[in-house]
């Protein structure tokens, strides 16, 4: 029944089976040669990609450095915040769960639509910010129905708080990257995560990539499905750099409250070290309301504001600097050797020159004055004879060494430059000659002038301290603060305008002022014309004047006008009340003080406020009270120097 | 043809015990105590349902196999024609009764255990093919008439898996019977042309594929196509192999697995969770064994003496490693995701039946190597 194979049957499988053996070998080489080159060649490459898939990471912002007054009161500060976060890998269904955060929250249809645009747009396991800003009860509740909430995440995070909105200008604010942001800003690169804020004005947007810190992470295990399994590591970043302001939070207070439903500006500056001790914008806003981003209707009322909230018009406001610019002009024309200060002019109310009337701001005249009393009275007539000597191009010149046509600080973006008119400039802009006429003008610091509060700040204080290049700070810098350590003895032991030579030198060279002048008699010789127009009868700012010895101060007043007076509205004396706020002359005051050792220049500038007389030089008188009165304790301070 | 005591050889059950071949015996046991910890590992270090299973499974069949090979030769000689039979007949009972799992109708529920026959049906064929070829004369074999039989065997059960859907299996199935085959020394020819008609139909076939089959055979050409699909299991594989290096991970430290970045990782890619934790020398230890395994059954095959005998040692060791070697292939990347499991080390009753009937067998044929059939 069984043919069992002959011999022949037996050989013919063995031959086969021999191959089917040599074709074995072969496959086993095979996979001998793959496990090799997965398991020794290749190892590394799969040992990260291992890792790659294990771990994952997440990136959160540290809190940002904060940023304090003189005196280490925080102006920009941090609050801790309530958000909730969506991890969309984690929602079961992202459409119940949109549904129940809906009746949990107030979200609308239109932040649902948005939510889920952004989730499209980032990874599946980035977390998604819902709400960055939850009030405590929304906060609980969320917390209490979390276990049937999938996916979402009751996160406890901290968030920029400004506490001072008398230097919101200053601090400006933060708000979420743009997208402009991420293209323009470099260092945001490896700075930013969901949720961050960036700084958008004023020292939180030139300070950002300091202040804003490093990233932290938490590294976790995760799984296939993107659940953590375990934190690995957590590293908490490096919070912002804190910095310390050579503000006076005190002062500017003081200041905003003077500015209280006007418009305008105030500054101080310290006229040896160039503090920047206040720099007050009127009218101020509230900058928290930028940090979970701005409601549309706040922004439209911020927008739309006669007065412009969101401008710091100490430095992006850019103004005439009327009479002010009358220091300047003297001392522009003495250092020149142009004009003679015992030079007596007949003011009779005008002048004519081609035909055309130059008028004083007094409309009678101020009779026979000399250099002094043209400062002192602020007589238009004698500055236009002493701009007709000048020249344009000399006056700018001054102007410019002086601080005007140029940043004061690097600190901020949204700084102006102004514009000193010249010659050249109005050749090149404007494609005309430069009139005589225009000249006249300029001499009384009308017509293409631009200048902003900040700069007639430094001007005033360039030209209180003697006449010395001063390089104006608003960060607080240890380093640069050695170099006055001795200012104080030498203010104090030294009159430094006795015209002492040796003295001054010694001055120079120990703070490395560079000298503006050519004879320090000019210099003083302002001082004092400055000291008539506040301190003497018939001085422009004499009604405003402080009486007691150590308050004593010296200042000039400014109009600058918005338009020009027809002839008709002259003969009118229309005053300045009667006419549509939006043609009054802006009122202008600088000076500095105390008058004898002086420490402190002042700028007041109110918008629309008519005459520097009459609506800026009591708030500077007020302001000037208050930074004399701060002064000692200011000065202790900067011994103890380090914030504790 | 069949008389009970006819199981019983005149060996006594001491001298087939003393008769065992301990290469093989050993090696066995030693790749069923290695598949203990890897399940023990897929259980992510907990003694859980698939450890427990595995090695009840393993006890129970690894016992299976030593009886087994207590039968003499003859009586599977005798009865191949019934046990192919028998399991067709549980093949095409799998067609109407069978239970279906992620849309794959392959198993018999026997309350016991889910058997899934065509798993069977691996061993089935070969009994059935090595006894056909040891009664035709070595003059008969290159005759057309005397292929339709053989073809025909191997076809119904290979149209009755790939329609479960199972192409794993079925191209497996194929195998184990083309090798008989081949061995028996039907001419080169005859696989031309079967190549050929194959090449013909395979795109047509293709087209009838299930879109997840389509999609794994192009997912094997391009697996950069679907790194999160169906390329997702060879890319996490290959991952997990490499970056166990040369030795490994660790046991239980396979992060791959441990953090369910493996598919399947108790059934077909066992081998990637083990060369994960042991490294490039845990991967040539098993290799290792299964060469040893194959080695050892070719070897008795070259002991024995009769066609029969032979035809299913070589047959089955060839089978055998190509099981091996296909899931080796594919967890390394090297060949399509067909779906088939490492023999013993894979978690899955029917297999580790059909491996130790198979096993069982052919230690029988050494233990009765000096009993002629008939």
């Amino acid at each position: 029944m069984i043919r069992s194979g002959g011999e022949s049957k037996i050989r013919l499988i063995g031959r086969r089976m021999f191959i089917i053996s040599a074709a074995k070998a072969v496959v086993v080489f095979g996979i001998v040669g793959r496990l090799i080159s997965l398991q020794i060649n290749e190892s590394k490459k799969y040992k990260t990609l291992s890792d790659k898939n294990r771990f994952r990471e997440w990136k959160f912002s540290p809190p940002r450095g904060l940023i304090t007054d003189y005196y280490g009161k925080e102006i920009a500060s941090n609050k801790q915040v309530y958000q909730l976060h969506i991890i969309p890998e984690n929602a079961e269904n992202i459409d119940i769960l949109f549904f129940r955060l809906k009746n949990i929250l107030n979200l609308t249809e239109k932040n649902i639509v948005s939510l889920r645009r952004k989730i499209k747009s980032q990874k599946p396991w980035d977390p998604l910010i819902v709400s960055d800003n939850l009030t405590w009860a929304e906060f609980s509740k969320i917390n209490l129905f979390l276990h049937e909430l999938q996916g979402v995440e009751p996160v406890v995070s901290v968030a920029r708080l400004y506490t001072e909105p008398s230097s919101a200008h200053i601090i400006g604010y933060v708000s979420r990257a743009s997208k402009k942001d991420l293209q323009t800003k470099e260092y945001l690169k490896n700075k930013i995560t969901t949720g961050t804020s960036v700084g958008k004005t004023g020292l939180e947007n030139k300070l950002d990539s300091q202040v804003i810190g490093d990233l932290g992470f938490k590294r976790y295990e995760v799984n296939a499905y993107g659940k953590r399994i375990k934190e690995i590591s957590l590293d908490p970043g490096k919070p912002g750099k804190n910095f310390r302001t050579t503000l006076d939070l005190e002062v500017q207070n003081f200041a905003s409250e003077l500015l209280k439903g006007k418009s305008g500006s105030v500054c101080v500056m310290d006229i040896y070290k160039g503090d920047v001790v206040a720099m007050v914008s009127s009218p101020i806003f509230d900058p928290n309301q930028f940090v979970h981003g701005i409601k549309q209707k706040n922004w439209d009322k911020l927008i739309k504001h006669r007065d412009k909230p969101l401008i710091n018009k100490s430095i992006s406001g850019l103004y005439p600097p009327g009479s002010t610019i009358k220091s300047l002009a003297a001392i522009s024309a003495l250092e020149n050797d142009v004009f003679n200060p015992k030079k007596v002019i007949h003011c009779k109310g005008f002048i004519e020159l081609y035909g055309e009337k130059y008028h004083c701001w007094k409309k009678k005249g101020h009779g026979y004055v000399d250099m002094r009393d043209g400062i002192k009275q602020s007589c238009d007539i004698y500055f236009y004879e002493v701009a007709k000597k000048l020249g344009i191009d000399r006056l700018a010149e001054t102007a410019e060494k002086f601080g005007l046509g140029r940043p004061v600080l690097n600190n901020f973006m949204e700084e102006k430059n102004g514009l000193v008119p010249n010659t050249k400039w109005k050749k090149r802009n404007i494609g005309k000659n430069w009139y005589l006429g225009e000249t006249l003008h300029a001499g009384i610091g009308q017509g293409y002038w631009q200048t902003s509060p900040l700069q007639l700040c430094l001007m005033t204080a360039q030209i209180a301290n003697g006449g010395y290049k001063i390089e104006p700070r608003i960060i607080f810098d240890e380093k640069q603060e050695e170099k006055f350590d001795d200012l104080n003895q030498f203010i104090e032991n030294k009159e430094i305008f006795k015209g002492d030579v040796v003295n001054l030198f010694e001055f120079i060279s120990k703070f490395k002022y560079k000298s503006l002048f050519r004879n320090p008699e000019n210099i003083k010789f302002v001082h004092d014309a400055l000291f008539g127009a506040t301190n003497e009868p018939r001085g422009t700012s004499y009604g405003s004047r402080l009486t007691k010895d150590k308050y004593i101060f010296a200042g000039k007043t400014g109009t600058s006008q918005v338009r020009r007076f027809t002839e008709r509205q002259r003969e009118l004396e229309i005053k300045n009340e009667d006419l549509p706020y939006e043609q009054r002359d802006h009122a202008l005051f600088v000076a500095f003080a105390p008058y004898k050792k002086p420490r402190y220049s002042i700028s007041v500038l109110i918008e629309h406020g008519g005459s520097g007389s009459k609506a800026a030089a009591p708030i500077a008188k007020k302001v000037i009270k208050k930074v004399l009165d701060n002064h000692e304790l200011r000065e202790k301070q900067q011994k103890l120097g380090e914030l504790t | 043809m069949f008389k009970p005591g006819s199981i019983q050889s005149h060996l006594s059950i001491r001298e087939k015990i003393l008769s065992l071949d301990l290469i093989l015996f050993f090696s066995v046991l030693t790749l069923g105590i290695i598949s203990f910890f890897a399940m023990y590992s897929t259980d992510a270090g907990e003694f859980a349902y698939h450890t427990k299973s595995h090695i009840i499974r393993f006890i129970v069949f690894f016992t299976l196999f030593i009886v087994i090979s207590f039968f003499k030769t003859n009586f599977w000689y005798n009865w191949s024609i019934l046990v192919y039979l028998g399991i067709l007949i549980l093949l095409i009972l799998v067609k109407y009764f069978g239970l279906t799992s992620s849309g794959s109708q392959r198993w018999l529920n026997l309350y016991f255990l889910n058997l899934q026959p065509s798993e069977l049906m691996k061993v089935g064929l070969i009994l059935f093919l090595a006894k056909y070829y040891h009664r035709i004369s070595s003059s008969d074999v290159n005759k057309i008439k005397f292929l339709i039989r053989p073809i025909i065997a191997l076809i119904i059960p290979v149209i009755l898996v790939i329609t479960q859907p199972d192409l794993g299996t079925a191209f497996l199935i194929a195998i184990s019977g083309a090798v008989v085959v081949w061995l028996a020394g039907v001419k080169m020819k005859f696989f031309a042309y079967l190549s050929v008609i194959f090449l013909a139909v395979a795109p047509i076939a293709i087209s009838f594929l299930k879109p997840y089959q389509k999609s794994r055979i192009l997912t094997f050409i391009d697996p950069s196509r679907d790194p999160l699909g169906a390329g997702y299991q060879i890319t996490q594989s290959k991952i997990a192999i490499g970056s166990g290096g040369l030795f490994g991970k660790g046991f239980l430290n396979g992060s791959q697995s441990y953090l369910d970045y493996l598919p399947e990782k108790h059934t077909d890619f066992i081998f990637t969770l083990f060369s994960e934790e042991f490294g490039f020398f845990g991967s040539c230890l098993v290799l290792g064994l299964y060469i040893l395994i194959t080695w050892r059954m070719v070897a008795i095959g070259n002991m024995v003496r009769e066609t029969f005998s032979k035809l299913f040692c070589y047959s089955f060791a060839t089978a055998f490693f190509v099981y091996v070697a296909v899931n080796m292939g594919m967890v390394l990347g090297l060949i399509p995701i067909v779906g088939a499991p490492l023999p013993i080390l894979s978690y899955g009753g029917s297999s580790m039946m059909a491996m130790m009937f198979g096993l069982g067998i052919v230690m029988g044929c050494k233990i009765h190597r000096d009993h002629p059939l008939g």
